[in-house]
């Protein structure tokens, strides 16, 4: 189990990094924590001929709040995530999510940039960014863009970003007050991939009936999913065992082609993913005040 | 730029300056065995599942199969070496093991006591809950989890107990 011969580059800045990663003829990877691409090579599944490590790069690790969002240099560290009382202030359901990746020993390296560009279908942090329309910041050879993440995670280990783009900076925006939340997710074994997880935000008008809510399954397609289907069985409705019931029915049915694999068949994921909606939904609305209630 | 020949790479570990010259593939728990002979660091499944491998990395718990040496560059690494005193006195978490059955077969020892040092150095008021938490990233093939535990808890005791008696 050792990873293939290759060239190793430690860049002392983004534009240095982005002319290093644009030469098409060459198989190039970048190495942030190494959480997943270490184990990749390890295996040979991956056999890149140069890794761009960005480790060396100053600032480009931190967490800051800006235009109601909270941004992650793409080298900041899961285990800075959690440890983060901002984090956990203003958006509870990232830390959450946090929580539920790996183990501490693999969330003192592993970083938010990299779960983005890796892009698994069972992570947490692409689920958190599609349910809070989170954006990605790329640099490039012709300059900077933001990415929403209902664009960027494109299917299973792909997406938007471009051979030569890096990611450099990922905003969450902030829980808005009154907000409910949850993140669900069943795995075989604590800290292992999940088979099937849900992250929801809930919104009550001041009858307490849902005005908005959102509805992510991840672990159980290519890549987390929106289930809008479900967000309007829900709109304008009284919460309850039975309407949430029926939402995660309506999740059963809107995933077509589920995963399958040693853990878990694709019927078994489409079950988990409507359980996990229900408990999701009880555990969102009680977290949710009412407008009302909120100053 | 460099190639994938050898790279010069200066750390710490336990607490000395250690310098060698290493391929980019080479992982810190190569780094540590074969090349600064340090072999209380054992290498398990080698892709960052079973910890058998965990060392301290600038003061957090770190997979070393998951971190290129060339990473470990500049950084302060405690392997298992670096428990012991320098007079051979064992770490409380040593002893707490010992007292506690908390090793069978001994393999997955090593990254078990680098996790909970990691730990209890951070937080040395960690629970039961945290403790668990970190116990989770750490395999065991004998089977010995519950004695394991007590041992940690035990482990955290006495950490506890020095602490407050060094703050005396």
């Amino acid at each position: 189990m050792k990873p293939a011969s290759f060239d190793y580059a430690a860049p002392g800045s983004v534009a240095e990094a982005v002319a290093l990663l644009d030469h098409p003829d060459r198989e190039t990877t970048v190495l942030a924590g190494g959480q997943s691409l270490l184990p990749m090579m390890a295996m040979r599944l991956a056999r890149p001929e140069l890794v761009v490590d960005l480790g060396r790069i100053p600032d480009l690790a931190g967490i800051s709040e800006r235009d109601g969002a909270l941004v992650f240099g793409a080298m900041t560290t899961k285990g800075a995530v959690e440890r983060s009382e901002l984090v956990r202030r203003r958006q509870p359901l990232l830390h959450a999510a946090t929580r539920l990746i790996g183990h501490p020993q693999i969330r003192s390296r592993g970083t938010v940039g990299g779960s983005m560009a890796h892009a698994d279908p069972a992570a947490e942090y692409p689920a958190v960014a599609l349910v809070t329309d989170g954006w990605m910041r790329a640099r490039g050879p012709r300059g900077e863009r933001t990415i929403p993440a209902a664009d960027f995670f494109v299917a299973a280990l792909t997406t938007a970003l471009a051979e030569d783009e890096l990611l450099v900076e990922v905003g969450i925006p902030v829980l808005p007050v009154g907000t409910g939340w949850a993140f669900t997710e069943l795995a075989r074994r604590h800290g292992d991939f999940a088979m099937a997880g849900t992250a929801l935000t809930v919104r009550l008008d001041p009858e307490g009936c849902f005005s908005d809510v959102r509805v992510v399954v991840f672990g159980v397609g290519s890549a987390p999913a929106r289930v809008t289907a479900a967000e309007e069985v829900l709109r304008g409705e009284r919460p309850g065992p039975a309407l949430h019931r029926r939402a995660g029915d309506v999740v059963r049915d809107a995933i077509r082609n589920p995963l399958a694999d040693i853990h878990a068949s694709g019927d078994y994921r489409r079950h988990l993913a409507g359980v996990l909606t229900e408990r999701g939904l009880a555990d969102g609305v009680a977290r949710a005040t009412t407008r009302t209630d909120v100053s | 730029m460099t190639a994938g020949g050898g790279h010069q790479v200066r750390l710490r570990v336990n607490g000395v300056t250690r310098e060698a010259q290493v391929e980019p593939r080479a992982t810190l728990a190569e780094l540590l065995r074969t090349d600064l002979g340090l072999t209380g660091t054992h290498v398990g499944c080698e892709h960052g599942v079973c910890g058998v491998c965990t060392v301290v990395v600038d003061g957090r718990a770190t997979r070393s199969c998951l971190m290129l040496a060339v990473q470990a560059d500049g950084t302060e690494v405690t392997t298992v070496e670096g428990l012991t005193g320098v007079d051979g006195d064992l770490h409380p978490i040593q002893e707490a093991f010992a007292a506690e059955h908390g090793l069978q077969c001994g393999y997955c020892t090593p990254g078990i006591l680098m996790a909970l040092h990691a730990l209890l150095a951070e937080d040395p008021g960690a629970g039961e809950d945290e403790i668990r938490e970190v116990l989770g990233g750490q395999l065991c093939r004998c089977t010995g989890y519950q004695s394991i535990l007590r041992s940690a808890l035990c482990a955290a005791a006495d950490v506890r107990a020095a602490a407050a008696e060094g703050e005396r």
